[in-house]
């Protein structure tokens, strides 16, 4: 209960300290708005719907991006995880296809897709692919050895090892790297709108900013800060469910 | 002779804890003097707040009423005159550190020379029997390795009191013997008076020349009993003397009833 | 032939075609398909690495590379010293961490990107700027990495701390932070991927100079060549961070490493 208190005092304390900076002239109030002005602005976009289509595209895009990304890495991290020779081949092209920034593949994306939303979805299912590879590899790696000779032993098919072995022994890895993802998703299609323009939040940050609009930047910087609470919420809520029967002990760090 | 002033003094010391579900007593209304160059040990039924004891005298938690002296002079922290050994080796040696830099750390901020506290490392580290073992890490070593560092550790301090909280309890039967004559080994040879707590029977009354038997919550000493086996012990033959079977028995008596009923009075010793 | 059986020779000619089967398999059919595609958009791997030796083995080495990197080293080691000096601070007083927790949480969920406008609007365009914003989103996982790591710190290594008698700056220095290193290590690699990706954003806005502003440079003028090659040295930069990264924290962490692999023996 004290700290619900202690927080919020610490978010009041916060606004004050913001507009006391503007007020004292530390800043110009046009670099730096008054908090009143910034709620306001989002008060007031809150009620117009073009601000929500703009939220809605930004959300499609990151969600497709994220389907992608996971559907693909699914079955290749479960083929690479599973046949060893595969892992082998395939160790150093991810390791050096991985720590390659998503952003480097902006312009690439631009020449190939032109400034559309197809160019932000590659740059969103590049990033986001990874964090659900590496931890589905994780997740197949981590079978039980005695629970798979027992499968195997009971002559279970191919199909049903799947369903009752790696299934159950991989989700939490997967909702873990399905976490990782979401968070590096959003980041990325906000990211492509404000560089490609996709229309989208991103690209209304950038427009607000060449405009000079500094209400309008700061009040997109509470929205999507709120967003990126909001996924990672969700996302934490979905993993420990998968948790909770699940008492494997992994590093969520999978690099 | 010993010096017969007595070294520790802990009079009516009680502690409370406050829960969510309301107090916790502790450490009820305990009362127990220890001369220089004695070792005690104190057992008890599980839980009957030996380590709450312990701490307190250590300085480590503040009684809620009481009083513990050492030397004459209350104890209001940690003292310089007293060395813990933790039950949990693994997280009280740092694994960071070799195990010289274990041994050594406390001994930094004493402001001594570096030969000086070269040498006592050295001879902190002999004493125990692990000369070899200094530039290695404590997650190298076994178990009962470890705690013999965590011994080194405390008498490299130079306490005056060695303060020991079921140290040997983590540890298997056999270390834990070699360990239990490592301790009146260094007791017999450097005169460190001792408080040992422990909830093995057996290992208190070899190890003791005094037991202090506690009750159960809340706790105080039921008896204090006087250990008259000879001052040279041996597992072999000491633990076979019929003297060691009567007191281990009448310390068990004590505890299994301790453990049914509410505390007694202090009774006198058989 | 089972692998008691091989010989030292031949265990490294197969350690070896694992590791470069797939990636020469991958160049030698990237060759393959641009030769015979239309696509513009598709460059040979040859005429990628003609335009790489051309563009940045020369000037551009010391007048885009060099300053950029010097900007990303240094936000990282602002954003550390900062970080693990707050992150000590808030970690160690409770009152302060429940004070700030909302706070901190909302500002590690904005998408770092997003900070840069902010920054530019407070700062402008100076030299200082786009260290700031590399450092703004730089910050925020080694601040609440160490702040954990703090925090949890071990009440048996605090108390036997204590029974020592250990003085204050000694036990940040000796206990605390080697005891939180391992959580504060996770956080310095999570700020370098943020850190790159904020030095090539930052110069793709904010910036007439730097790699970020050069690769966009090139593919605004379909330079096409010069942009993949650009991708390319931005991809060696990661790597390079990565393996750097992972020497380091192998040193620093041999401790840890070896502690885990003796409780799990």
């Amino acid at each position: 209960m004290r700290r619900i208190l202690l927080g919020g005092a610490g978010l009041l304390g916060f606004v004050a300290v913001w507009h006391l900076v503007p007020t004292l002239g530390l800043v110009g109030p046009e670099y730096l708005p008054y908090p009143a002005e910034v709620f306001a602005w989002l008060a007031q976009e809150l009620r117009d719907l073009a601000f929500w289509r703009r939220l809605r595209l930004t959300m499609t895009s990151w969600a497709i991006g994220l389907a992608m990304a996971t559907l693909a890495a699914v079955v290749l991290g479960t083929a690479v995880g599973t046949v060893p020779f595969l892992r082998r081949a395939t160790h150093t092209t991810v390791e050096f296809l991985r720590p390659v920034p998503s952003v480097a593949l902006i312009p690439l994306a631009v020449l190939m897709f032109g400034l559309q939303m197809r160019a932000a979805l590659f740059i969103i299912v590049y990033a986001a692919f990874w964090q659900v590879f590496v931890q589905v590899i994780y997740g197949v790696a981590d079978i039980d050895t005695v629970a798979r000779d027992t499968a195997r032993s009971f002559g279970l098919t191919r199909r049903e090892r799947l369903r009752y072995l790696v299934l159950p022994t991989a989700l939490p890895y997967l909702m873990t790297g399905l976490r990782l993802a979401a968070a590096v998703a959003l980041i990325l299609a906000v990211t492509a709108e404000m560089v490609i323009g996709n229309p989208g939040l991103g690209r209304s940050i950038e427009l607000s900013r060449s405009a000079g609009d500094a209400v309008g930047v700061y009040g997109l910087v509470v929205v999507t800060g709120l967003l990126g609470l909001l996924v990672n919420a969700m996302f934490r809520f979905v993993e420990r469910r998968s948790l909770a029967w699940h008492q494997s002990v992994r590093s969520e760090e999978a690099r | 002779m010993p010096d017969s002033s007595p070294l520790l003094r802990v009079e009516h010391l009680r502690k409370v804890y406050s829960a969510a579900q309301g107090d916790i007593e502790a450490v009820g209304d305990l009362s127990f003097t220890m001369n220089r160059g004695e070792l005690v040990c104190i057992v008890g039924p599980s839980g009957c707040g030996k380590t709450t004891l312990l701490k307190c005298v250590a300085g480590l938690l503040r009684p809620t009423s009481g009083l513990v002296e050492m030397d004459g002079s209350p104890v209001t922290g940690p003292s310089p005159a007293m060395a813990v050994v933790f039950q949990e080796y693994g997280r009280s040696l740092y694994p960071w550190l070799t195990v010289r830099g274990n041994v050594e750390l406390p001994l930094r901020h004493k402001k001594l020379s570096r030969a000086v506290r070269d040498r006592i490392v050295a001879d902190a580290l002999e004493a125990v029997g692990l000369p070899q073992a200094a530039r290695n890490h404590p997650w190298q070593l076994s178990g009962g390795m470890q705690q013999r560092v965590a011994i080194a550790r405390a008498i490299a301090y130079q306490p005056e009191v060695l303060i020991m909280d079921e140290p040997f309890a983590a540890v298997d039967a056999q270390t834990r013997a070699d360990l239990e004559d490592l301790v009146r080994t260094l007791h017999r040879t450097r005169g460190i008076s001792t408080v040992f707590v422990t909830h093995d029977i057996d290992e208190s009354v070899y190890l003791g020349q005094r037991v202090l038997i506690l009750s159960n919550s809340p706790t105080r000493v039921r008896e204090d009993l006087a250990i008259d086996l000879p001052a040279e012990r041996d597992q072999l033959t000491t633990r076979a003397l019929p003297r060691f079977t009567e007191l281990r028995t009448h310390i068990y008596e004590h505890i299994r009833r301790a453990r049914q009923g509410p505390a007694a009075a202090p009774q006198s010793t058989p | 032939m089972t692998a008691a059986r091989r010989s030292p020779a031949t265990r490294i000619a197969v350690n070896a075609a694992f590791a470069l089967g797939l990636p020469v398999l991958i160049v030698v059919l990237w060759g393959l398909w641009s030769a015979r595609s239309a696509n513009r958009f598709l460059v040979g791997p040859l005429a990628v690495l003609d335009a790489f030796r051309r563009t940045w083995i020369g000037p551009a080495f010391a007048d885009d590379v060099l300053p950029s990197l010097s900007r990303l080293a240094l936000g990282l080691l602002a954003s550390i010293v900062l970080g693990v000096a707050a992150g000590v601070v808030i970690g160690r007083l409770r009152r302060l961490r429940e004070l700030l927790e909302p706070l901190l949480e909302f500002f590690r969920a904005i998408p770092p990107p997003v900070l840069i406008p902010v920054v530019m609007l407070l700062l402008g365009i100076t030299g200082t700027t786009k260290v700031v914003i590399i450092v703004s989103g730089a910050i925020w996982p080694i601040l609440l990495n160490t702040i954990d790591g703090v925090r949890s710190t071990d009440s048996v290594m605090t108390e036997t701390a204590d029974s020592f008698r250990i003085p204050r700056w000694q036990r940040l220095w000796s206990v605390v932070l080697p005891a939180a290193s391992p959580r504060i290590m996770t956080g310095v690699r999570q700020a370098m991927s943020v850190a790159l990706i904020l030095m090539v954003i930052s110069e793709m806005f904010a910036s007439s100079s730097g790699l970020g502003y050069r690769i966009a440079y090139f593919q605004r003028n379909y330079l096409v060549a010069e942009m993949w090659s650009g991708i390319l040295l931005l991809g060696l930069i990661g790597v390079a961070l990565a393996v750097v990264f992972g020497l380091v924290e192998r040193r620093v962490l041999r401790w840890y490493h070896g502690m885990r692999e003796a409780t799990h023996a």
